[in-house]
């Protein structure tokens, strides 16, 4: 791979993260901390909504997040050919 | 012998008969076996490992109790939040990299990236924050053997300790692993039994997460009546601040604690690691978005059972307060009716209430408390078992491989044998397993706090250094050393200027800065860590142009020169 294209896959990865990442922050810190008093006004189900992305709702984010990370990523790999994975070595 | 006890016996025995044989079919003779499994481990079955050595006695015993009758309500989700979050960032800034590095431990990173001085830091730093947390689990089992089955709590951690250092140190990491992914069905199936049977019998909703929605509005009722506060409001003011620094501590202190980034190592590559923590997050979620339905359903039935009448006259009641875990309001002794009107009462304002519950009844004794039968109750005390023994074992892992691999490989004798090491890492083990084993049986009086404060730490030291050295090539060793420094030494500051000073003679006991609570100082922590290395790597020496394009390596999947020659054992200038 040279260097132009490595700089290209790293690029992407870089702006995924730093997408998924923002979410990750408005979701827990944004809806669960700092606006969870706002968002406590709407009901849904019978949880004040500030309250369940605190207990929940914010769990459930993370774990969409790292499955869209995960896929992007296998995408991203192969795109760029660097899906070899078996030929990685390990030593001591 | 009651029926619980017999139960328990039952459960307790089948399952270690599990691990035991489990730990013989995978016994290992070479190091890379014993340190990272071989690197051969599926990713679903690693995720599985991860999550039960992630779940500890704390998450499955304490939790929900913490939860519902410490925090009272919704400022406990600081734990739920804190404790998945850091997976985000371990999934995308860490795991992937770290495996692709391909070396052992997290001192091996620290030292192969840097230098020498920083290995040191990264080892004692390993060691002491595994050791404190071991220690807690060894307590933890314990516990479960003298409350379910009245044997003594020294026996209690006796046997505990015989289990763990016979698949410890026969299977290493192979064997840890693939008990600890039958450990992990054990305590799900014995946590989610319970709450979907009480949230069956309360809403008609098999599932918890939905059926907890049912209750609130009664629960916030009760609340209201016996005198506790606002169970779903949120936080302002120095609250949500605090809040906010609790949880951001515990994220980035999971995504800094050794024992946890090690098992990225037992992927098979670094796309195995990626799904690794998919896998993680997926098993701990399950009991992760279940313990606040817990919680929520257990006070319900408590307070209920208040407000209808005399707690006392509960079929719990007596047993769990000749536990010691139902007490007067000095915890010396039994609670009794203070007001006199014929009744014990829970209520929430201090002059009104009679009984202090633990915060560990709320998940033991739910089954009891929801009316479900003595096999549930058997059930639990297994799961119970399985959280302790699964975390103290991974825990006892990184102690031996920092010592054996960090310490006397690459520090004292540089040309040990594959045998030599492999014997050093055992003696080192079982010595970890006899330390841990006499610390839970009599607990330093600070311990609980310890472990809490091991995610400031974890946050203050590792986490930085970790995501620059990856991330920024041009981050220096003599950086990251003092970053971490700095990092660790203003963190362990201010818990010694914060803490209570009646646990320890150490702790000053003074008033917090700017409201600053304690438990939240490792997030400020970490900040001046990336301040320190950031500002010091400008003024010191560059890493080598090699180390440079190694670090590049690092950020693709593949084999690639660099990474493989420096996997190999070849020294890299």
């Amino acid at each position: 791979m040279d260097e132009q294209t490595r700089r290209a896959y790293w690029r992407s990865n870089l702006r995924l993260m730093t997408i998924l990442l923002a979410i990750w922050a408005l979701v827990s810190f944004g809806a669960g901390i700092f606006f969870a008093d706002a968002l406590n006004e709407i009901e849904i189900a019978g949880f004040p909504l500030g309250f369940w992305f605190a207990n929940q709702g914010s769990i459930l984010v993370f774990l969409a997040l790292i499955a869209v990370y995960v896929f992007s990523m296998d995408r991203l790999d192969k795109q760029y050919g660097v899906d070899d994975y078996e030929e990685e070595v390990r030593g001591s | 012998m009651s029926d619980i006890q017999i139960w328990t016996l039952v459960f307790v025995g089948v399952t270690f008969a599990l691990y035991i044989y489990v730990a013989y079919a995978s016994r290992v003779s070479d190091t890379s076996g014993f340190y990272v499994a071989g690197g051969g481990i599926p990713a679903p079955a690693n995720g599985a490992a991860i999550a039960a050595d992630w779940m500890s006695a704390a998450s499955f015993i304490s939790m929900a109790g913490l939860i519902a009758l410490a925090y009272n309500g919704y400022s406990g989700s600081a734990y739920l939040m804190g404790w998945t979050g850091g997976y985000v960032l371990l999934a995308m800034l860490l795991a992937p990299y770290l495996r692709k590095f391909g070396k052992y431990t997290v001192p091996d990173f620290v030292g192969d990236r840097y230098n020498e001085t920083a290995r040191l830091i990264a080892v004692i730093c390993a060691i002491v924050v595994s050791l404190t947390y071991v220690v807690g689990q060894m307590a933890g089992v314990g516990v479960v053997f003298s409350r379910f089955l009245e044997v003594d709590t020294t026996v209690g951690v006796l046997i505990g300790m015989a289990i763990v250092f016979f698949y410890a140190v026969l299977g290493g990491m192979k064997g840890i692993t693939w008990t600890q992914v039958c450990q992990y069905t054990v305590l799900i199936i014995a946590y989610l039994i319970p709450a979907v049977a009480i949230s069956t019998k309360l809403t008609d909703i098999p599932l918890p997460q939905v059926g907890w929605g049912q209750i609130l509005d009664e629960l916030q009722g009760l609340q209201a009546d016996l005198g506790f506060g606002d169970y779903t409001a949120a936080l302002t003011g120095s609250g949500q601040m605090n809040m906010f620094l609790l949880t951001a501590t515990l994220m980035f202190g999971t995504a800094g604690l050794p024992h946890v980034i090690v098992r990225f190592y037992t992927a098979k590559n670094v796309r195995a690691a990626r799904y690794s923590a998919l896998w993680a997050l997926f098993f701990i979620a399950l009991l992760y978005t279940t313990a606040p339905t817990v919680a929520a359903f257990s006070k319900f039935n408590i307070l209920s059972a208040s407000s209808d009448g005399n707690l006392a006259d509960q079929s719990w009641f007596d047993t769990w307060a000749s536990a010691g875990l139902i007490t007067n309001l000095d915890a010396t002794g039994a609670p009794t009716d203070l007001n006199g009107n014929g009744a014990i009462d829970f209520q929430g304002a201090a002059g009104s209430n009679e009984v202090l519950i633990n915060n560990d009844i709320l998940v033991l004794a739910s089954p009891e408390i929801g009316g479900l039968p003595a096999p549930i109750v058997g059930l639990v005390a297994a799961g119970g078992l399985a959280a302790a023994l699964s975390t103290a074992s991974g825990l006892l892992l990184v102690i031996s491989s920092s010592v054996a691999n960090d310490v006397y490989h690459k520090r004292i004798n540089k040309a040990a044998s594959e045998k030599q090491q492999l014997l050093v890492a055992r003696i080192s083990m079982g010595v970890a397993v006899v330390v841990a084993g006499w610390l839970g049986i009599d607990p330093p009086g600070f311990a609980g706090q310890v472990v809490a404060l091991a995610f400031g730490l974890g946050a203050a030291s590792f986490f930085p250094i970790l995501v620059l050295g990856i991330f920024w090539k041009k981050c220096t060793a003599a950086g990251a050393a003092a970053g971490m420094a700095a990092g660790i030494v203003v963190t362990m500051a201010y818990f010694v200027w914060t803490l209570p000073s009646d646990s320890a003679w150490f702790f000053l006991g003074k008033d917090p800065i700017l409201d600053i609570a304690p438990v939240g100082f490792g997030f400020i922590g970490m900040l001046l860590n990336f301040v320190v290395t950031i500002v010091v790597s400008q003024f010191t020496r560059k890493p080598s142009e090699t180390m440079q394009h190694l670090v590049e390596e690092v950020r693709y999947p593949g084999r690639t020169d660099l990474v493989a020659r420096h996997a190999e054992g070849e020294p890299l200038a």
